[in-house]
């Protein structure tokens, strides 16, 4: 259903009157649908109170009835103005009173029109062209001395988020986290996009990629099988990682140990703490996690299917990281960057098993992207959410169980 | 000591259709219109001891005798009122002239905003509540309540007999509020019912309503209203008020009654 906004405001004694209940019932009654924004109740009987509304609408001509129906009752379409902008006083600073990014859907109006931002994502600014006829939503760091950059909030309107035709779990669009919930029917749901777009994917659909971000342990818990099988089977088609998920996969695959560990045995090995540093080291000696892969020094694993598959790895480096491993970004500036770059298509992310990378990553994603976030820790979903991410769909449970499950359910045989 | 502001009936007539009451056909007797009017005057002057400011008629404005539109008054302010038919709204400068000639300061809205004077805003000392939709535009009464540091509610009104909120509703002295639930809707009548306790409430029956029952004045604990509404003066004597019926019909051939011929100075 294409959708008709306007937004109209209305003000005085509107709730004790029921004008407000009024202008709202007729909206819906006609057909219409709306969000109230910026409610405001008087806080004593003389003080007015306002709201605003924004309506939405199948069709223009039905957009116009409902505004016609409700002006009568005070409901006045809002002024609009084009947006204004001012010049980025120098390289990498934005002027002052910048408008700053949701991840939501958002339009700014120039010379009368209204215009899509492309590369939405939250807390940017917005570059218009110097033509001013196109533009993005732009990082702080990257803007240019003399780029104009919208200022104010007048002409620029966000779209509020329009439930999914797919009647799964990401059209309820909450975000609240429980380990009390039941997982299954999530990760059913989960398994059912994934199809989908893989199918999309195999056609040579650019809008139809999936993302996982990971943590290591995904590694240590035992998930390293099943997100192998996911990407040799063509339902992952991006990967964002750090230095230690890629480090631990490739020292199972020459060790058999994470972190030390034996997989297989679970126990501690003689020296085993020293695996991932001499893979780490043996990489570096080889120049690069492609040739390792292709030599046939990394044979299996996360690593090595992602090679084999084409599919990107960003690896984006911490102050903590051993080596790191050769293409680990450790420039974080130009890790953010490199996630950014990759993000366009993406159509469903997965965030397991890492508190930083599902955040990073949360932060990029426009808020049209179905995304779900696994963690043994509620708070890292809830650290999602709370960072504004609310279209995360909360998942408390284990990343081995989460991804066992998540590859059975597409047919991979236990 | 209450004042009115009233104005002759020289020029009262029929002469366009603004209202579902005035028919072009349905001429005045003028002679009994003016001794109507002046039947008013003398309940408002003799027996309820009203001090009558009186405007000079005007040639050509038939509606300047109901000065209930000539705008609102509230202690030494006046709001003149914005006409929303032409036909009206030459009358907006002959009221804005006596405003300032007695010493009122004088606000006036802009121009479009149309707000037709005490014949829409009413209520009670805290309350007041404002008719919209047939005359005035819900619009002002957000810079009415501002000004006065009231609380307004608009009402809106559904029938268009009932045109202006004075020819439905009536808030008295005591507290009590004389109207006819019909002339709104379900969301106007609740809000209503919020604000006025039930055993406050004295709705009047149709037949009576159509009569104006509730363009009536309440001066004190008296209450005059038009002739044939016995009902409507039972409910009125019922909760202690002294009632003055007039016969006033040749005004309801063009939609006006008691009230709409006063205007309420102070």
């Amino acid at each position: 259903m294409s959708l008709h906004q306007e937004t109209v405001l209305i003000s005085g004694h509107i709730i004790d009157s029921l004008i407000l209940a009024k202008v709202l019932d007729i909206i819906l009654m006609m057909g219409g649908a709306f969000d109230l924004e910026d409610v405001h109740i008087g806080t004593t009987r003389e003080e007015p109170s306002r709201a605003r509304i924004v309506i939405r609408a199948s069709s223009t001509t039905l957009l116009d009835d409902i505004l016609k129906a409700i002006q009568p009752h005070g409901a006045c379409a809002e002024r609009e103005a084009d947006c204004r902008t001012a010049e980025a006083p120098a390289d990498g600073i934005f002027p002052d009173d910048f408008y700053a990014t949701t991840h939501l859907p958002t339009q700014i109006r120039l010379h009368g029109q209204w215009i899509d931002v492309d590369r939405i994502e939250m807390d940017l600014g917005i570059l218009v062209d110097t033509r001013g006829t196109v533009a993005h939503a732009l990082p702080m760091g990257d803007v240019r001395q003399g780029g104009r950059i919208v200022v104010g909030r007048d002409g620029v309107r966000v779209t509020p988020l329009q439930r999914p035709r797919e009647r799964d779990v990401f059209g309820f669009m909450e975000s609240q986290v429980s380990s009390e919930r039941p997982h299954h029917h999530i990760i059913t749901d989960v398994a059912a996009r994934m199809r989908q777009l893989r199918e999309g994917h195999r056609q040579g659909q650019a809008d139809s990629r999936v993302l996982l971000a990971g943590g290591p342990a995904i590694i240590h818990a035992g998930g390293r099988d099943a997100l192998t099988w996911l990407i040799e089977q063509g339902f992952v088609h991006l990967l964002f990682c750090g230095n230690a998920l890629a480090a631990h996969d490739m020292e199972a695959d020459l060790y058999g140990t994470s972190l030390g560990y034996g997989l297989a045995a679970g126990r501690a090995v003689p020296h085993g703490h020293e695996h991932h540093l001499r893979t780490i080291n043996k990489i570096r000696a080889i120049g690069s996690i492609d040739a390792a892969v292709t030599s046939g020094v990394v044979k299996q694993g996360i690593m090595a299917a992602c090679v084999r598959h084409n599919v990107p790895v960003v690896m984006a480096g911490t102050i903590r990281d051993d080596g790191p491993l050769p293409g680990v970004i450790t420039d974080s500036v130009l890790a953010q960057k490199a996630m950014r770059a990759a993000i366009p298509g993406v159509r469903l992310a997965l965030l397991v098993a890492s508190t930083l990378h599902a955040v990073a990553t949360g932060n990029l994603l426009p808020a049209t992207v179905p995304t779900v976030c696994v963690d043994v820790n509620p708070s890292v979903p809830i650290k999602l959410s709370d960072r504004g991410s609310f279209q995360a769909v909360g998942l408390v449970m284990d990343a081995a169980s989460f991804l066992s499950e998540l590859a059975r359910l597409l047919g991979r045989s236990a | 000591m209450t004042r009115l502001l009233v104005c002759p009936p020289d020029y009262f007539g029929i002469e366009y259709e603004i209202n579902p009451w005035m028919r072009l056909s349905n001429r005045v007797d003028h002679e009994r219109a003016v001794q109507q009017w002046h039947g008013l005057m003398r309940v408002f002057e003799q027996d309820l001891g009203v001090t009558l400011e009186r405007m000079t008629p005007v040639a050509g404005l038939p509606d300047l005798v109901f000065t209930a539109n000539a705008g609102v008054v509230v202690d030494c302010t006046a709001v003149v009122s914005r006409f929303r038919y032409p036909e009206r709204q030459r009358e907006e400068a002959y009221f804005e002239d006596w405003f300032r000639g007695h010493g009122y300061a004088v606000v006036t809205l802009e121009k479009a905003l149309f707000f037709e004077g005490a014949g829409d805003l009413l209520g009670f000392p805290d309350c007041w509540f404002g008719g919209y939709r047939q005359r005035s535009d819900i619009r002002v009464f957000p810079h009415l309540s501002e000004r006065f540091h009231r609380e307004i509610i608009p009402l809106e009104l559904v029938d268009s007999r009932f045109y202006h909120l004075d020819t439905c509703f009536c808030p008295l002295s005591g507290g009590d509020l004389l109207y006819f639930p019909p002339a709104f809707d379900s969301y106007g009548q609740s809000a209503i019912v919020q604000r006025v306790p039930k055993d406050r409430q004295l709705p009047v029956p149709d037949d009576e309503a159509l009569r104006f029952a509730c363009n009536a004045v309440c001066v004190g604990k008296h209450v005059v209203l038009p002739s044939g509404c016995p009902a409507t003066e039972h409910l009125l004597q019922a909760r202690g008020y002294r009632t003055h019926s007039v016969p006033l019909d040749e005004f309801m051939k063009s939609g006006g009654s008691a009230k709409c011929l006063t205007l309420a100075l102070d």
